[in-house]
């Protein structure tokens, strides 16, 4: 018999599932979109992994991650439930030592992560504004009628990147239009967005921050080879971008279900249990909290989002 | 028409201002409603959108008790756009359609006593100096005495073994508070609760320590932080905070001067409301070998803003890992909670490898 973690990140967008076996290897992965329905995705992911091993695993410790981590954890009764921070910080130490800061840019969020001798020292989040994350990249994909996994080729065609406001998302799409319109080179002006991005990133997240090497770029726009080349401009160290760079949240948190001290053994019919949430108004009192009830197999197990702790 | 007078609501200063104005005042008063969903609903519908958070709330708070019959509001100004405030939502207010006054307590950062005494006159003939000073003396006491127990409370909350034993206690509190009968019957109500709330169980180890610092209406309303204190002590964290009604009426003036002294490296100006006092106070912490500071605004808050590029230089140079957190009014609570989860890791690793 061996024994396997299961990590799951869930996002906003996708959701990434991993197994690490005893000594921490991957032995199965996969990424599939959310599709606004957490719960479901977490079925299917559970159910693909579970294709993709022997049968002679047992499964002692569950992590969760991500923005639906609460409710996935309660839901497959979690041994840890961690933010992504922390879960990405520590999935890749797990692969390089050395790192010094994590860059990641999201489809809703970007982050960045400093350490020094394997800890985490600071942190920023990006706060208010979607400027310089995935889902901005890809709307002005298709407004350039240009598929966003070509984006990246085609910067680094260009000779001369237009420049292009680094702010603002709205200032950005503007600056975008006028000089598409003025008739500049599309190549050129895919560079300068993708320059945007990173310099809206130093902007906004790094917020002039000192940046150390070795720097370790991650999601979903680490794929766009555009961005890399100009983080490599802007900050004059390598940035090495993992294959497996998505996968570092999920990886992160299987290695922290591993370390757990509490150790619980699960069946992998976990798919299948019936998990149902209902949200209602409380007119208790004047706070007028908006309630989530959470049933597992029919039974109340927990209510969130009260504020005077009734419930 | 009968006067009915109110307030705004911040924290649990709506005691002491009662007590206040029901001895002072021979009216009816209102006690402001507690911040909901609604106050901060209308306060946004009504108020210009990159206003600072305090003016929406504040301004959803008096509307509220508006629909309820108040028709006197009293509000207070202080060294930045709140100065301002009075006279914008008077405006607003008055585009409602709504027969009221608005007294304005400090304008420009000082108080006129004649112009206080002339308005409080025009809502009760019968005002009486000499009755106030005496009222105002206690109300003074009791909020000094609320801030000191409150700072106990937040150091040892988070370790409570019975869970909302503190909180009991002190609503318990708060209520004689409003019901005392002169300066010794509180002092006497001060001292039983001191020892009542030093009874309490507690299992209190060695923790982690964290300051808060910023913008004093976010600090103080609750509702404005998103427990954000509540939240910390669930983690087992001992907070420090520094803005209180207490510093600000009466420690404010010489402490600002010591700041300036001590925080010259980083910044020789004031920077305007409590911008300076934070850096200083990100210093003493710093100093203290705490081993965290959150730093929390509303949005738009200028003195704030400013100071942050200084705040980040101080938590440099004393290796202080400082968290920032700009709320508005539509801010969702997990992405706070998923930053305080990650600051919480942060520290514990932190300290764990010391």
């Amino acid at each position: 018999m061996n024994e396997c973690y299961l990590g799951i990140d869930i996002g906003s967008i996708s959701t990434k599932g991993v197994l690490l076996d005893q000594e921490k290897r991957i032995i199965a992965s996969t990424y599939i979109w959310t599709e606004g329905n957490p719960t479901q995705a977490t079925k299917k992911v559970i159910s693909l992994l579970r294709e993709k091993i022997d049968s002679n695993y047992v499964l002692k410790g569950i992590g969760t991650t991500g923005s639906a981590r609460k409710l996935i954890g309660l839901m497959l009764d979690a041994t840890v439930v961690k933010n992504e921070i922390t879960a990405h910080a520590i999935g890749t130490l797990s692969k390089h030592k050395e790192v010094r800061t994590i860059l990641e840019i999201g489809g809703q969020d970007s982050k960045i992560i400093f350490l020094e001798n394997g800890m985490i020292v600071d942190y920023s989040m990006n706060t208010l504004c979607a400027a310089g994350t995935g889902s901005f990249l890809s709307s002005q994909a298709k407004r350039l009628g240009v598929e966003i996994e070509d984006f990246g080729d085609i910067a680094l065609k260009s000779k001369k990147p237009v420049k292009i406001a680094a702010r603002c998302t709205v200032f950005a799409e503007s600056d975008l239009i006028h000089k598409a319109q003025a008739g500049y080179r599309k190549e050129d002006i895919i560079a300068g967005l993708c320059r945007s991005i990173v310099l809206n990133y130093l902007n906004n997240v790094a917020k002039g921050k000192k940046i150390h090497g070795p720097i370790v770029f991650q999601g979903g726009v680490s794929k766009n080879k555009g961005v890399v080349h100009y983080f490599e401009e802007q900050l004059g160290e390598p940035i090495l971008v993992d294959d497996e760079g998505h996968l570092m949240g999920a990886i992160g948190v299987a290695v922290l279900a591993h370390k757990a001290a509490v150790q619980k053994e699960y069946t992998w019919d976990m798919k299948d249990i019936a998990f149902e949430t209902k949200g209602y108004e409380c007119k208790g009192c004047s706070n007028h909290c908006e309630l989530l009830k959470i049933y597992k197999e029919g039974k109340l197990v927990d209510t969130w989002g009260s504020r005077c702790g009734k419930f | 028409m009968k006067k009915i007078v109110t307030y705004p609501q911040m924290g649990d200063y709506n005691v002491p201002i009662y007590y206040l104005l029901t001895h002072i005042l021979r009216c009816e008063i209102r006690k402001p409603p507690k911040i909901s969903d609604r106050t901060v609903e209308l306060g946004n519908k009504y108020s210009p959108t990159f206003v600072c958070m305090p003016f929406k709330y504040t301004l959803g708070t008096f509307l509220e008790s508006l629909e309820e019959g108040a028709n006197v509001l009293i509000q207070l100004g202080g060294g930045c756009r709140y100065g301002y405030y009075y006279a914008l939502q008077k405006e607003i207010i008055k585009e409602q359609g709504y027969s009221f006054k608005l007294i304005n307590l400090v304008t420009e950062g000082k108080s006129d006593l004649k112009k206080i005494i002339k308005d409080f006159k025009g809502i009760d003939p019968s005002f009486s100096i000499l009755k106030s000073a005496y009222y105002l003396f206690i109300t003074m006491k009791m909020i000094k005495y609320m801030d000191k127990l409150d700072h106990q409370i937040r150091k040892n909350i988070g370790f409570e073994q019975k869970k909302g034993e503190h909180e009991y206690v002190k609503q318990k509190m708060l209520t004689c508070f409003e019901h005392t009968k002169g300066y010794f019957p509180l002092l006497f109500t001060y001292l039983s609760y001191k020892r009542k709330f030093k009874k309490i169980k507690k299992n209190k180890k060695k923790c982690l320590k964290v300051g808060i610092i910023g913008e004093l209406y976010t600090i103080m309303e609750p509702f404005a932080n998103y427990d954000l204190e509540m939240m910390l002590s669930q983690y087992g964290i001992e907070v420090t905070r520094f803005t209180n009604a207490t510093y600000l009426l009466f420690q404010k003036r010489k402490k600002v001067k010591k700041y300036l002294k001590k925080v010259k490296r980083f910044s020789k100006n004031r920077l305007g409301a409590d911008a300076l006092d934070n850096v200083g106070r990100l210093v003493y912490l710093g100093e203290k070998k705490y081993d965290g500071a959150i730093h929390i605004k509303s949005s738009f808050c200028t003195p704030e803003i400013g100071v942050m590029p200084i705040l980040r230089r101080v938590s440099e140079e004393y290796k202080i890992p400082l968290l920032f957190f700009s709320f508005d009014t539509n801010t969702s609570k997990v992405g706070i909670e998923t930053r305080i989860e990650a600051f919480y890791d942060m520290i514990e690793m932190r300290k764990q490898n010391e």
